[in-house]
């Protein structure tokens, strides 16, 4: 078995990141405009990475498969951005935040990237406030904070409702300077479709141009995918809907090895399904859970009678509500991570308290209300009430919100090292597409600050330790046989999707859609071999029906949205299988990854640190081999590895 | 919830592309449950075209929350059809009757090319934005974020015109097809703030040739955009662009 060298660097943890950027290689400036980047991803990373190595000067090419850069998925964040400014003096800290997210984390995260992500967050912020992001103020004209899951100070920044929107507006408007100045070259509704390997380093991409239908090639003297998550496997989730596996996919089929695939996080406050044609699933922010309280009928009867329509949540008198989390994690209450929170609310509901159509529980604004007066719920989370209200046709100020738990995003992702370089040399791959911060569950707030962090301030100081002698390679040309072979195969992929499609019979979201009902009953909140087992089975067999029995119409030269979603889709069918197999090898609970085979007797995730202390890295071994497992063992050296307690 | 099942006729613009002329075809959709968002009674409408050997309708959607500003639909004569203050994709069947004819197009605007059927291209918000919808500043090297206090109310009214999702709502519902309250939103926002007031009077003014350059037409104050944006953007923002404006060119 191959050893994974994650290259962390010597010296103590807190010392680690100052040390490795003293002695890492750098680029000289003149040498930078030698050196060509193709990023690929406008989100949070990489419209920052994209910006931040256009500023020193490196000509980059940027990619994106929407319309304009700022839209891409990122913008959709609502809660906020998590930083160790400890402004409200409140006992934060660069370790605290460390530890709350190896914690958070359920002891699976590499702890030497999370301490460098705590390091970075505070300039973060700095650099978002000097973009001129609206952040929430005081009226004293300082920042204000608010308080997310799984911590116990206030450390998280937020512009009302819409943290994700400002940060990304920022980024791009950071990447729209440099693409004024020529120093990045933007190529939106463009999707990657394959990498280039060239001599065992990744050398470019090949791309379709979604409007004209052609395929191109970029060279490149590194990659960088920030290609975000693949939430979508599932069909249903939060993700917006062109959100994709297909960049990391392709990557893992070009060598670069799939870390935690299983790891999954079900984001607990969610808007329950309505019904089959339902597209996506609205997140009601986590910060609702500051002020908001969580509940179900505390009798039987009452939940029948709720989902009977026969009596309205106003109807159960106090003494008979259920606050399951307040009841069962007295410190933490409604504020417990997300993981935790999730499969209490699946808990509540299988034994029978869920309300509406049984799938569903209340997020209870009435105690706040009367505390804080309507005006300030409403400055606070006035744009999620009329989303909520907008969807649900009900006004959350008068009867209590109803939500439930819904796939949100993905811990596993492309293995890096503490570079953020995948193991195929000259590809990155940073924010959600990679696995690096979170272990086995992601605190709230957290993915922006990733996100951010690698693109700003960690990518553009290690990709110059790669780069550092590539200046003397001169720019391949793209007519070089490992293009055009590429090409071709891309090409061929979609020739023969087309010729299926013409005579299938079965639409792509039709299949999307039963993949995800496989996912989510096989390989969702609660797992266990069996089920794992007859999911891997199920999806083998969806697979083959897919190649068999999509149907595509249209034409391959202008916009065929069926065969953007049906190249998607193809490799979704895929890395499903791969998630259950991890889930299957992973023989413990820890954070997002519940195996029913291993709880105590509270029901809480038991975790087997003798055994699986480690990252499981797969290696790609060919269409129809098993992949192979590599193990990157964790240690802990900062922190004192135990069971999480939020009680 | 209460969900009940409609049958609607939809009249829906169909165009190959940017050099075809297009036309309006009809369909028929039953059973479309109401608590459906109306992006999901498309769905089904291209279910349906699939299923009956046909090209399925092309639109522009990505994050069905009502922020990234992707679904652009003209639905009823008007920009993100008839409910207030959300995009196409937060719009919800309930609105529609039983036996209801609605008819949907893409944007109509000199500035915003049609590519296919409801999708158009708005590159143009783009460049506007590359002229100079931005603050000067390279990443890191900035002071504390708490260095200079900003006044609650200049950040609030910041925050109001940085929620701008740049869908062209505006650009479509002006009979001018003036970008006027996109590019004042970004100029507004960023004047509010004084890490964006050193650059005020520059931005304003190559923001504005840009936009002319384009081929956006002039405001002429009618406010029919501000009732159509999704997200409430205020025509002060434009009197503010003006003041930027006309000052800028005074000392230019
Ligand atoms: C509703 C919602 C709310 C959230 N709220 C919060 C929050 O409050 N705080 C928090 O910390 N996190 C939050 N998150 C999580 C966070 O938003 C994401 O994890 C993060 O934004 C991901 O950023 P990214 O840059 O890695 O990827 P993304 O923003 O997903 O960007 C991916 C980019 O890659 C491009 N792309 C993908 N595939 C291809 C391809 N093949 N070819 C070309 N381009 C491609 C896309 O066009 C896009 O530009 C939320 C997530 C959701 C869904």
């Amino acid at each position: 078995m191959t050893k994974l060298d994650s290259k962390i660097p010597e010296g103590v943890l807190k010392d680690k990141w100052t040390n490795y950027k003293a002695h890492q290689d750098l680029v000289n400036p003149a040498n930078k405009r030698k050196i060509e980047i193709i990023v690929v991803g406008t989100g949070l990373a990489g419209a920052s990475a994209a910006a931040s190595l256009g500023e020193l000067g490196f000509k980059v090419k940027n990619f994106c498969y929407q319309d304009s850069p700022r839209r891409a998925h990122s913008i959709a964040a609502q809660g906020g951005i998590n930083a160790a400014k400890n402004y409200p003096n409140d006992g934060d800290s660069v370790y605290r935040l460390f530890y709350d997210t190896v914690k958070g984390g359920d002891y699976r995260a590499r702890e030497a990237n999370v301490y460098r992500l705590a390091e970075v967050s505070n300039a973060i912020i700095d650099q978002g406030v000097a973009q001129g992001i609206p952040f929430a103020r005081d009226y004293g004209g300082l920042l204000d904070n608010r308080s997310f899951g799984g911590a116990l100070v206030s450390r998280t920044f937020y512009a009302r409702g819409q943290t994700g929107q400002q940060l990304l507006l920022g980024a791009y408007g950071a990447l729209n300077r440099q693409i004024a100045k020529g120093s990045v070259e933007m190529y939106p509704r463009t999707e990657m479709m394959d990498i280039v390997v060239i001599d065992g380093r990744a050398r470019g991409i090949v791309t379709r141009n979604l409007v004209t239908g052609e395929i191109e090639s970029h060279f490149g003297h590194a990659v960088v995918l920030a290609t975000g998550g693949y939430g979508n496997v599932f069909f249903l989730s939060t993700n917006a809907m062109g959100s994709n596996g297909s960049a990391a996919w392709k990557a893992y089929k070009k060598g670069a090895y799939f870390a935690n695939p299983c790891f999954v996080q079900i984001h607990p406050t969610c808007i329950p399904v309505h019904g089959e044609f339902q597209s996506k699933l609205t997140l009601m922010s986590e910060s609702l859970r500051n002020d908001g309280r969580i509940w179900v009928p505390a009798k039987l009867e009452d939940a029948e009678a709720i989902r009977a329509r026969k009596k309205r949540p106003e109807d159960i008198p106090e003494e008979d509500r259920d606050y399951y989390l307040e009841r069962r994690y007295p410190a933490f209450g409604n504020l417990v991570p997300r993981d935790v929170a999730s499969r209490a609310a699946k808990e509540r509901c299988d034994a029978g308290y869920g309300v509406e159509t049984g799938q569903a529980v209340y997020l209870d604004f009435k105690h706040a209300i009367e505390r804080l007066g309507k005006d300030v719920i409403e400055a606070r989370y006035g744009n999620l009430f009329q989303m909520y209200e907008k969807i649900t046709d009900q006004n959350p100020y008068e009867t209590p919100m109803m939500i439930y738990p819904a796939i949100h995003y993905t811990m596993g992702g492309t293995w890096v090292d503490y570079e953020l370089q995948t193991t195929v040399p000259g590809l990155f791959s940073i924010g959600e597409a990679n696995f690096s911060d979170h272990g086995a569950n992601r605190l709230g707030a957290s993915a922006l600050m990733q996100g951010l962090a690698d693109g700003y301030f960690v990518l553009p100081y290690t990709i110059q330790n790669y780069l550092a002698d590539q200046h003397q390679v001169k720019p391949f040309s793209t007519d070089m046989p490992e293009f055009k072979e590429t090409e071709k195969k891309v090409k061929e992929q979609i020739a023969n999707l087309m010729e299926i499609g013409a005579k299938g019979k079965r639409s792509v979201d039709s299949i999307h859609k039963e993949l995800g009902h496989i996912m989510w009953d096989h390989v969702g909140m609660e797992r266990n071999a069996n089920s794992l087992k007859e999911g891997i089975e199920m999806i083998k067999k969806l697979r083959k029906e897919f190649w068999q029995e999509v149907r595509i119409p249209g034409k391959t030269d202008t916009i065929n949205v069926e065969l953007e979603k049906a190249i998607r889709l193809a490799d979704f069918l895929e890395l499903g299988e791969l998630m259950a197999r991890d889930a299957l090898h992973r023989d413990e609970s820890c954070g997002g990854h519940f195996r029913a085979e291993h709880q105590t007797e509270e029901g809480e995730a038991l975790r087997h640190d003798d055994k699986f202390m480690y990252v499981a890295a797969w290696e790609y071994k060919g269409k129809d081999a098993e992949p192979e497992l590599h193990k990157e063992d964790l240690k802990y050296e900062g922190i004192e590895v135990k069971t999480r307690n939020y009680k | 919830m209460s969900t009940k099942t409609i049958n609607l006729t939809l009249k829906v613009w169909r165009q190959n592309g940017p050099q075809n002329k297009g036309q309006f075809e009809t369909y028929q959709v039953s059973n479309v449950s109401t608590d459906s968002s109306f992006l999901e009674m498309m769905d089904v409408l291209n279910e349906q075209l699939i299923n009956e050997g046909k090209e399925p309708v092309a639109f522009d959607h990505d994050c069905r929350e009502g922020i990234c500003g992707m679904c652009s639909m003209y639905i009823n004569g008007r920009a993100h059809g008839p409910d207030r203050l959300i995009p196409t994709c937060q719009l919800h069947m309930r609105k529609f009757k039983d036996g209801e004819t609605i008819t949907v197009e893409p944007w109509r605007a000199n500035g915003f090319p049609v590519i296919k059927d409801l999708m158009v291209d708005r590159s143009a918000f783009d460049k506007i934005l590359q002229a100079g919808g931005f603050i000067s500043v390279n990443t890191g090297g900035v002071p504390d974020a708490n260095a200079i206090p900003i006044p609650k109310e200049a950040a609030d009214e910041a925050m109001d015109a940085a929620a701008c999702i740049g869908c062209g709502a505006c650009v479509a519902t002006c009979k001018n097809s003036s970008a006027m309250l996109f590019v004042s939103a970004k100029v507004s926002q960023l004047a509010l703030l004084p890490q964006g007031k050193v650059e005020a009077k520059r931005r304003a003014l190559n923001m504005i040739a840009k936009m002319d350059e384009l081929g956006f037409g002039n405001c002429s104050n009618t406010g029919a955009c501000e009732i159509e944006c999704p997200k409430g953007i205020s025509l002060a923002h434009i009197a503010r662009l003006n003041r930027e404006f006309l000052t800028a060119s005074f000392t230019a």
